[in-house]
């Protein structure tokens, strides 16, 4: 059988979300935003939900969510998201609300509206990109970064001394009396991908019924900011991050 | 229905807010305005009204609150005072830049650092000349009786919406705490989402039948388009320059001396005034009501033949510097005030008054 | 028997040639292209060896700019 034969509309099995728009997108070559976009905009799509999503875009790399995602979305302050969501959630309730967030954004200059919003049980998602590092100024270090990790403001090395230890912040999260569901997952394989997506499909549909804050982790990779190949940054990561950062459920409820 | 009540500043407008159909109140507590949030939750809006009102976690979280709600073309407010508006500067630069409406009050206090609970009018320039970072302005109200506390609050969300800018109540402790007569207006209903549609084609609540995504934002880095946004801005200040500017006179027409002040000392100057025409000296007050835009125009007219023009301010002098660009240094301008939370008795105004200019020696 | 044959297209002008989905695919049908770039001077993925194909989308799911289209047929024997 020819490759002709089966490139037909009607054995498609899988393309690009139309809620992905054309625009091409700014990330690096095997950044795993973009992975995590496609994702939310498969899940939005496949929950009618695009008439009722609302993103909060965050300040880091992923600040130009909006121009990827055909969705309504606000640009917040650095680490603000989860108060614009706070508002825009109660202000519409039969809204879909998510923030979508880095690790400054959650675990530094945000920390105080992340978990203060998570503790009073908004019922928003929030997705939160932790890939140690800050991409966008640069590859500095990040509240996640791991101890020994080289960035640009660590470059011999985080060391405890001198910068303290990685903030696991979703372990925070989830013993808060305000979240239902806080989960830790990653994209660098096939399987992976499936069930991230399983988990923000969950976080999003807790956010319509009510029942207080999902957080949905995604142990991601920066493979311009640790300087090595996606691949070798897939395996670093497995390697590496997910010793500090297990993936699996941390609530469930 | 109206309805006439005893209440504080601070009172009357949590119940100003209420009827005009605000539809969420996000704020932190602090001295002296904490009657706002108490009040609200008091009388349970969301129970009536359906109005949203939270206790945040900080200033920084309420005003981004704010920004959120006023993304969403909701009709939103905050209060604090002095403390509390520096920690909002982020959030009101970011309001400003992405043209959404919003409503801010500053119940002012003696400053700088933590300063004193008492009375002070030392945010001016913060709230007139900027504030946080970038080229932006806020319409300043600035209201001198509890009535007015009322009156601006619907006065701040009408220009707030019609320029979709960010608006700020400029009171000050006296006037938030002190208790008067008010008339509050007949309650009006809140804008259904479909009114909002209409009114805010612009704001974040769905792709309803699929129309193309709204974006809030204030990032722009092609510097071209972001040169045109600032200049839409600059276009939009202007337009308020031309409309919006708001003031008082009294005895202005041939007097002596002029006094120019804001907000509770404004009151004051009024008793100044009462007790100059007494000895036989003719005092003039011009009350500006919107400190931005500042009423330039009409204070170099009134003061056109006064022999000199006191600003009373409950500050090291802030206002005074917009005085003397008003009349172009023709007329000698001199300033009173007093800081740390103390508030002028009219003869010490008068007693000022007469040492700067040397009347009666 | 029946059997599982699969196809995919690559939108040279999205892919930034990040390897990944070379890396996901079970078969090793994908490669990138060795000398040939696309607009923005990618090295775009190619299905090098097509017939090894099942259609799996596990390249599509790992491709982090949703380049990639997958097709799949059911061949009886």
């Amino acid at each position: 059988m020819d490759v002709n034969d089966i490139l037909k509309p009607e054995n498609r099995v899988y393309k690009k979300p139309t809620l992905l728009n054309d625009n091409h997108m700014h990330y690096c070559p095997g950044c795993s935003h973009g992975v995590v976009h496609k994702l939310i905009a498969e899940i939005l799509e496949e929950m009618h939900a695009e008439e009722i999503a609302i993103g909060i875009a965050p300040v880091g790399c992923a600040v130009f969510a909006y121009n990827y995602i055909d969705v309504d979305w606000i640009e917040a302050p650095h680490g603000r998201a989860p108060a614009l969501a706070t508002a825009a959630k109660r202000l519409q309730p039969d809204k879909l609300v998510f923030t979508y967030q880095g690790d400054g954004d959650m675990a530094a200059i945000g920390t105080a509206e992340s978990l203060h919003a998570a503790n009073r049980g908004e019922n928003i998602a929030m997705i939160f990109i932790n890939n140690a590092i800050y991409g966008m100024t640069g590859g500095q270090m990040a509240p996640t970064t791991l101890l020994g990790m080289k960035t640009s403001t660590t470059p011999y090395g985080r060391r405890v001394d001198l910068n303290g230890y990685p903030l696991a912040i979703t372990n925070l999260m989830a013993q808060l009396d305000g979240t239902c569901y806080v989960t830790r997952q990653s994209v660098h394989t096939p399987a992976a991908v499936r069930k991230a997506k399983a988990a923000i499909r969950k976080a999003f549909e807790n956010s319509l019924q009510g029942k207080g804050t999902s957080v949905v982790e995604i142990v991601s990779t920066c493979n311009s900011g640790w300087k090595m190949t996606p691949e070798q940054a897939n395996k670093w990561m497995e390697e590496n991050m997910f010793a500090k950062y297990p993936i699996g459920d941390l609530k469930n409820e | 229905m109206e309805e006439v009540r005893l209440m504080k500043g601070n009172e009357a407008l949590a119940h100003a807010a209420i009827r005009y159909g605000a539809d969420g109140y996000f704020g932190y507590p602090i001295t002296p305005q904490s009657e706002v949030l108490e009040t609200l939750e008091e009388l349970r809006p969301w129970e009536t009204t359906g109005m949203v009102v939270l206790q945040a976690e900080s200033e920084l979280a309420a005003i981004n609150m704010v920004y959120g709600g006023a993304a969403c073309g909701k009709v939103v407010f905050t209060s604090s005072s002095s403390p509390g508006i520096s920690l909002m500067q982020e959030g009101l630069s970011y309001i400003a830049a992405s043209e959404v409406p919003a409503l801010i009050v500053n119940v002012m206090r003696g400053g700088p650092g933590l300063g004193t609970i008492h009375p002070s009018q030392a945010d001016y320039f913060q709230a007139t000349k900027g504030g946080g970072h970038g080229d932006y302005h806020m319409i300043v109200l600035a209201p001198s009786s509890v009535q007015e506390m009322c009156d601006f609050m619907w006065l701040g969300w009408d220009l707030a919406f019609k320029y979709r800018t960010p608006a700020m109540l400029l009171a000050d402790g006296i006037v938030g705490q002190m208790m008067e007569k008010v008339v509050l207006p007949e309650p009006r209903k809140r804008r259904t989402e479909d009114e909002i549609r209409q009114l805010c084609p612009w704001a974040i609540n769905g792709r309803k039948n699929m129309r193309p995504r709204n974006v809030v934002t204030s990032l722009e880095l092609d510097d071209e388009r972001m040169e045109q946004n600032n200049l839409r801005f600059q276009r939009t200040y202007r337009e308020i320059e031309k409309n919006e500017i708001r003031y008082e006179e009294i005895n202005t027409d041939d007097c002596d001396y002029l006094l120019v002040a804001f907000g509770s000392m404004a009151r004051i100057c009024q008793k100044v005034m009462e007790i100059a025409q007494e000895e036989g000296l003719k005092l003039g007050l011009l009350r500006p009501i919107t400190l931005w835009p500042f009423p330039y125009e009409q204070i170099k007219k009134s003061s056109r033949n006064a022999k000199g023009i006191l600003v009373v301010e409950l500050s090291a002098g802030q206002m005074i510097e917009d005085v003397k660009l008003a009349v172009e240094c023709k007329v000698d301008v001199k300033h009173y005030g007093r800081l740390g939370g103390i508030v002028p008795t009219p003869e010490e105004v008068l007693d000022s008054l007469k040492e700067q200019f040397s009347i009666n020696k | 028997m029946a059997k599982i044959r699969g196809a995919v297209t690559v939108n040279t002008d999205r892919c930034k040639g990040c390897n990944l989905c070379v890396v996901a695919c079970p078969t090793k049908v994908l490669l990138l292209q060795p000398k040939e770039v696309n607009n923005r001077g990618y090295h775009f993925a190619y299905m090098a060896e097509p017939e090894k194909c099942i259609g799996c989308a596990s390249c599509a799911l790992v491709c982090p700019d949703a380049c990639i289209e997958v097709y799949k047929v059911k061949i009886e024997e």
